[in-house]
């Protein structure tokens, strides 16, 4: 048995034999009598071969709708023919009398190197292009089969240094159970294509991963990110019985996933949908939603050159609520800034758009576009149950401000004799730690709040979410922004206000737990988490989570408090996988 | 010959997708097609083959460079005119 540790690259967990994914070497030698006219006449036909090629791997990447595949072999065929470096590749031929394959790997090389020498991620991903197109050239050129994967009869775990676009397109994937490489990252080629396919991979296990024989079975841990080959009989068999109970629970979750979310002590919480459109809508009901927790409008912006009229928020505002008929659903007022590209608005770059004028703070001094949203959704709340909420709210004169504008259209609508709700609850996101820290005055101003963990954990950490290199520290787990939810919960509920939360962390299995514990009463995720998430909250019990919340907090990370849920709630640990 | 020069304004400048438009647009016409630009740092001149994807990419065109459009052949207006009409409307980014 041989433990690997990489990174998690796709979740998962699988088990299978080993498949290795070895490039057959492309070895050239230099001849000793080259006939140029002759060299030239393969060259050209190697070039149409690997267009063909190409050409044929293009249709394949289409007809699999991975567009993004498709447009990277749009730019190899474009690498083919590109003058400088098919003319560069014919003078190496005639005048240095070099063999096909020699000046071929010679001139791709030399285009390869000067785009990695410039020092730029494009270009480095452009260099590999180069590269792998040269090497096609070179197979055909050296008579070397296509794939390496030629001979993958029966389903296993594919094990590779890494994987090109190129290798993958033409993989059968129904025979991958799962990827292990030896290099590459979380954001390589091949993990997100084993993201889109939901099966697991490992990246990052190191050399030694290409040393096992095929066959060899291998447990691959894509969510811890290990890899056990040769793994003894009973392990096996505690890794398939592991499995299946995760099998059962999700399966148990659909089942039942319009049934209500009662803890095992019998408090009933709301679990709601985060949704941005009509199709949204529908897979939310389908997963179980009680309702909805987020309804982003900004779509409506985006896909259009000028501002949505009034009249077209309302239809479309009224379609979704049609959808959800009495369930409450929080309209949440349009959340756009600097960073979002929104032409028509005449929006200025900002240096720091996190930290500029965006969402609430840029509706007040943009009534033409702030009124005639909230006018919209007024309208449409007829018969409904519609709520509406400001985000980005750093200050209680915000929320003053914002409600100002609000009894503005109302007194309008009023006076128009138009109709809608007179019952409308009116909240806000927390997600500045400014508002989370005087939750107890924003709380006398609203009806409920919506905690927003993404950005809350952005501004409580100082850690662009966005920046890879920082984006760890954007962590909702860390016991700092934990903190901050618990105080939100607190305030609001000693003032009778209720509290959701919209952000990433109210789907996550292990948070779910700690949220419970903390008083959380509505959970909004992406419609898929639902019916998991339903599913876990019905196997806990809120009074133990109080204490187990408390005691998560007194921690010092993510890792120690993921661990901790783990250790405490040994159901979710499979689940979580 | 027909020579014209042009602000390159559209964000990537002659990167990613554009590029490749471009030299796709330059690939329509018979005339041999150049592009000229001055190294923004080292005011280097940089001359590329405009029908190669390879030569433009390394030209280093970003946002705001500007650039001379050279042809020269049977539809040289035309070229000319095709590329300039590309590169003004921002290869149809907005």
């Amino acid at each position: 048995m041989i433990e690997l540790t990489g990174i998690s690259a796709s979740r998962g967990m699988c088990i299978g034999p080993v498949f290795q994914f070895v490039r057959q070497k492309l070895e050239i030698t230099e001849k000793k009598q080259v006939n140029p006219s002759e060299e030239l006449i393969r060259f050209n036909l190697a070039i149409e071969t690997a267009k063909a090629q190409i050409d044929r791997i293009y249709e394949k990447a289409l007809s699999e709708s991975s567009s993004a595949d498709a447009e990277i072999f749009q730019a190899h065929r474009m690498i083919l023919e590109d003058p400088e470096l098919v003319s560069a590749v014919k003078t190496k031929i005639e005048q240095e009398k070099k063999s096909a394959e020699m000046a071929m790997q010679q001139t791709g090389k030399a285009f390869s190197d000067m785009m990695a020498a410039m020092n730029d991620e494009y270009f480095a991903a452009r260099a590999t292009d180069i590269m792998d197109v040269t090497n096609r050239v070179l197979r055909v050129l050296l008579d070397v089969a296509e794939s390496p994967t030629a001979n993958l009869k029966e389903p296993s775990v594919i094990i590779a240094d890494d994987l090109t676009p190129s290798d993958t397109v033409m993989l059968d994937k129904s025979l991958v159970v799962g990827f292990c490489t030896a290099q590459g990252s979380a954001t390589s080629h091949t993990a997100i294509l084993a993201r889109g396919l939901g099966i697991p991979a490992v990246a990052g296990a190191g050399n030694e991963a290409l040393e096992q024989k095929n066959g060899t079975m291998v447990i691959l841990d894509g969510t811890r990110g290990n890899a056990i080959f040769a793994p003894e009989d009973a392990m096996i068999a505690e890794f398939r019985g592991r499995m299946e109970a995760a099998k059962t629970i999700r399966e148990k979750a659909l089942k039942f996933a319009k049934d209500p979310a009662t803890t095992k002590d019998g408090k009933v919480v709301e679990v709601v949908s985060n949704i941005g459109n009509v199709e949204g809508a529908q897979s939310a009901i389908e997963n179980g939603a009680e309702g909805v927790g987020l309804l982003r409008t900004e779509f409506l912006y985006l896909e259009q050159s000028q501002l949505p009229s009034e009249e077209q928020q309302y239809q479309a505002y009224k379609g979704i609520l049609e959808v959800f008929g009495k369930m409450p659903v929080i309209l949440r007022t349009l959340d756009v800034g600097g960073d979002k590209e929104i032409p028509y608005m005449g929006l200025e770059a900002e240096a720091n758009s996190f930290l500029g004028q965006r969402a609430l703070r840029l509706c007040l001094v943009r009534p033409d576009i702030f009124k005639p949203q909230l006018r919209a959704a007024l309208r449409a709340s007829v018969g409904h149950n519609l709520k509406i909420m400001f985000p980005m709210v750093a200050t209680t004169s915000e929320v003053r401000d914002a409600r100002k504008v609000l009894n503005e259209c109302v007194a309008e609508l009023n006076q128009e004799g138009t109709a809608f709700a007179d019952d409308i609850e009116i909240g806000i996101m927390v997600e500045i730690p400014s508002a989370a820290l005087v939750a107890d005055q924003l709380a006398k101003e609203v009806d409920f709040f919506s905690i927003g963990t993404n950005d809350l954990s952005q501004y409580t950490m100082a850690a662009d979410r966005t920046n890879p290199k920082v984006a760890p520290l954007s962590n909702a787990f860390f016991p700092a922004v934990l903190r901050l939810v618990r105080e939100v919960i607190k305030a609001a509920h000693k003032e009778g206000k209720w509290v959701g939360m919209c952000g990433e962390l109210a789907g996550e299995p292990l948070a779910l737990p700690i949220l419970l514990g903390l008083g959380l009463d509505e959970f909004s995720m992406n419609p898929p988490m639902i019916p998991l998430a339903k599913q876990i909250l019905r196997n806990l019990d809120s009074k133990e989570m109080e204490r187990i919340a408390e005691q998560a907090l007194e921690l010092e990370d993510p890792q120690q408090i993921q661990a901790f849920i783990k250790k405490k709630i040994p159901f979710i640990a499979e689940i979580a996988e | 010959m027909k020579e014209e020069k042009i602000v390159v304004n559209n964000k990537v400048g002659l990167h990613a997708r554009p590029a490749s438009l471009f030299v796709q647009e330059a690939a329509k016409y018979q005339s041999e097609i150049s592009v000229y630009c001055q190294d923004p740092e080292t005011k280097e001149d940089r001359t590329a083959n405009a029908k190669s994807i390879l030569g433009i990419l390394t030209l280093g065109v970003f946002q705001g460079t500007e650039i001379t459009i050279t042809a020269n052949g049977a539809d040289e207006d035309a070229a000319v005119e095709g590329l300039v009409a590309l590169v003004k409307n921002n290869f149809g980014e907005e």
